[in-house]
């Protein structure tokens, strides 16, 4: 996969993986899945503990892309790793307090705040 | 813009064929001076809609159709998605907020239709989603 191709974009900090989502409009189905994959591949396949995912750049997100998340936040558990949001903007955090996501998801203020609660 | 503005069209059961739809839509919403707030509801109701009649309503066949009807004035949006599948019970899907199910990966889409938008209604045995809001709504109400 060309980096042009990818959905995130991966640092390290502090033994800490930020996960920058890259898509505004993480809506339709196809690139949901593809970045579902990526996140995963996080877990699955590099064996990653601690990630937290950056939500800047995030504009739009559908109930799909929540179930993605509930899955990378099951993985993780699994793993015996943590898992963190941060920076989401004000209507997207509407959408994780009407499903209550809020209740079950690690949401931090900013990627400060998500390095201090997983670090 | 003061006269109201309506199209009809179908779609194949193809996810990305309601991309054009949708962006069709967010640009009459911008047209009749829709807040953003609006078109940040409509985008993602529609796209709930939209993947319900294609998902789970037709079932991803592409020898069904889905049919979406559009009228926007200066007061308020309708968009009327009509499938071809086996219709459903809304009543009967669970809610994805119980404990029980909040880790469930699905289940999402209609919770959040009826949050965003002032009308939200099945008719047609379930194959037939109606959609209304009205222009600078205050959808959704979060409580804290």
């Amino acid at each position: 996969m060309s980096k042009s191709d990818c959905r995130i974009d991966i640092e390290e900090i502090s033994g800490v993986t930020v996960a920058r989502l890259l898509e505004k409009k993480i809506l339709d189905e196809a690139n949901i899945d593809l970045l579902g994959q990526e996140l995963f591949a996080l877990v699955d396949k590099d064996g990653r503990k601690k990630i937290v995912l950056d939500f800047t750049l995030v504009e739009y997100l559908s109930s799909a892309a929540l179930g993605k998340l509930i899955t990378m936040h099951k993985k993780t558990n699994t793993a015996g790793g943590k898992l963190a949001l941060c920076s989401i903007q004000k209507d997207i955090l509407d959408v994780f307090k009407i499903t209550q996501l809020n209740k079950v998801l690690t949401l931090c203020t900013d990627l400060d705040d998500a390095l201090r609660k997983i670090g | 813009m003061t006269e109201p503005v309506e199209f009809e069209t179908s779609i194949l059961s193809k996810l990305t064929e309601g991309l054009g739809l949708q962006q069709k839509i967010v640009h009459l919403m911008e047209r009749f001076c829709y807040s953003s707030r609006d078109v940040f509801a409509v985008r993602l109701s529609f796209e709930e809609g939209l993947a319900n009649a294609i998902m789970h309503g037709n079932q991803s066949d592409k020898s069904k159709l889905v049919r979406v009807t559009c009228r926007i004035d200066a007061r308020e949006l309708r968009i009327q998605i009509q499938d071809q599948g086996a219709g459903f019970e809304p009543d009967a899907v669970p809610d994805p907020t119980r404990e029980e199910f909040i880790e469930r990966p699905t289940g999402r889409g209609l919770l959040l239709m009826r949050a965003y938008m002032n009308r939200c209604e099945f008719i047609d045995g379930g194959r037939c989603l109606i959609m209304e809001r009205e222009r600078n709504s205050p959808l959704p109400i979060i409580e804290d």
